[in-house]
């Protein structure tokens, strides 16, 4: 069975349809990337699965914990690094302090903040507030991580390191599924990658498949980042 | 009257202002806040109820509620009270009016919190509870607190009104010395009290402040 299956999802705002039945498996380990134009339904689907967002109908079966990685971080700005990253496991998930800590600092070292424990998100660069945002969904040893969009809000020059931090996850078998406007990117870390659009899936394959689809939307769409 | 006797009398006075001053921030904060949630609430009802409170408390004299909150028993019921019930009336009143104008500012700064803070927290597995005391309200604390220091200083001066139910508060003590001698005085000399209470409430409020600069949002 699939850590993750969808099933016929359907949402809509209003009028407005957005996600029109999806359909899509997610299996442990791999990197699943949703690519597509703006307004294609990528980030709503991600907040269905989440929570974040009810389906109108449909079906989603996921048994486990996930994390969820922000397009704007949404670290809480009166709580230091550390207790961004530990209060949930401690609270919520009701874990040892120490072997939280110890498991925050083992995130904070590999994210190369290990001196920024104390520090606030107001202090740190952008990209240095989504590698803490990252350390605080692994932290909650998540099954699998939701990325939206996570380098979006981000100056270019920062936007290496965060794919960086993602990449090596994939190295390792982290389940993963990103929503991502980074088409080389996506390219190289994905197993899978969907391609949506008007809230259907388009294409989904290998990243081999995907890009090299005669669909018309899928070349226009790639045409409009590699002209 | 001599000097040491009036400043003797004053401080009497200001015992019973402190008091009322107290009382009202121990009640109107806590009533404040829940004001809010009702003026927020997605439930209509209560959202009119709640906007129509608050704004007849910010419409109309606090004078005036004063004294509606103190014979209005007695007028629409029938009710005969005791003269104790005075104090009561004026923490009632003070409270009523008070929770309108912090419900307010409460809103103000929750409505201030951007919406990510609550999906974080939702996707963190935090209750509503515990998203709303562990997440949000610290940092509303913190947007609000200068709107609060100027509520906070008001107070000091509106306890000053319930001379008219002859609360023997500050205010209604140098009045009444004030008459019987002739001289105002008094009254100079209780305003200096005022403004040394006020300067004291400025005081531990901007160290309360200063507490909270530890992070910007």
């Amino acid at each position: 069975m699939s850590l993750l299956e969808v099933k016929n999802l359907k949402k809509s705002f209003g009028d407005n349809v957005v996600l029109k039945d999806i359909s899509f498996n997610v299996e442990k380990g791999e990197v699943l990337s949703i690519i597509g134009p703006s307004g294609s339904g990528k980030s709503t689907l991600l907040r269905c699965i989440t929570d974040l967002e009810t389906e109108d109908s449909g079906e989603i079966n996921f048994d486990g914990t996930f994390g969820l990685v922000f397009q704007n971080f949404n670290l809480f700005p009166h709580h230091s690094v550390m207790k961004n990253i530990a209060n949930a496991p401690i609270r919520v998930q009701k874990r040892d302090k120490d072997e939280v800590y110890a498991h925050a600092k083992y995130l904070l070292k590999k994210m190369g903040l290990e001196d920024k424990e104390d520090a606030y998100p107001s202090e740190l660069s952008g990209g240095q507030q989504q590698r803490v945002s990252i350390a605080r969904a692994l932290c909650m040893n998540p099954d699998i991580l939701f990325f939206d969009e996570p380098t979006s809000a981000l100056d270019p020059e920062l936007t290496g390191e965060i794919l960086q931090v993602i990449k090596d996850l994939a190295a390792e078998r982290m389940t993963m599924v990103i929503v991502t406007h980074e088409m080389n990117f996506a390219r190289n870390v994905s197993d899978t990658i969907i391609f949506m659009d008007g809230g259907v899936i388009v294409e989904q394959g290998s990243p081999e498949e995907v890009f090299s689809s005669d669909n018309q939307r899928m070349k226009d769409f790639l045409g409009k980042f590699y002209e | 009257m001599l000097l040491s006797k009036i400043i003797e009398e004053l401080m009497w006075g200001m015992g019973t202002s402190i008091e009322i001053f107290l009382l009202t921030l121990l009640f109107s904060i806590p009533l404040g806040l829940v004001v809010a949630a009702g003026r927020m609430s997605s439930f209509k009802p209560l959202q009119w109820f709640m906007k129509a409170y608050i704004s007849i408390m910010r419409g109309t004299p606090l004078m005036l509620q004063l004294i509606v909150v103190f014979f209005g028993p007695y007028y629409i019921f029938g009710m005969t009270l005791s003269r104790d019930f005075r104090m009561i009336a004026v923490i009632i009143a003070f409270t009523i009016n008070y929770a309108a104008y912090f419900a307010e500012i409460f809103r103000g700064g929750i409505e201030s919190i951007p919406n990510g803070q609550y999906e974080a927290a939702q996707v963190l597995g935090y209750n509503r509870l515990e998203t709303f005391f562990i997440i949000i309200l610290p940092q509303v604390v913190k947007i609000v607190l200068p709107s609060i220091t100027n509520e906070v200083i008001t107070l000091v001066k509106d306890t000053s009104l319930s001379f008219v139910l002859a609360i023997p508060e500050m205010f209604t003590v140098a009045k009444q010395i004030a008459a019987a001698e002739a001289s105002i005085s008094a009254l100079l000399i209780a305003g200096g009290f005022y403004y040394v209470f006020n300067a004291i409430v400025a005081f531990v409020m901007e160290r309360f402040e200063r507490r909270l600069d530890y992070y910007d949002t």
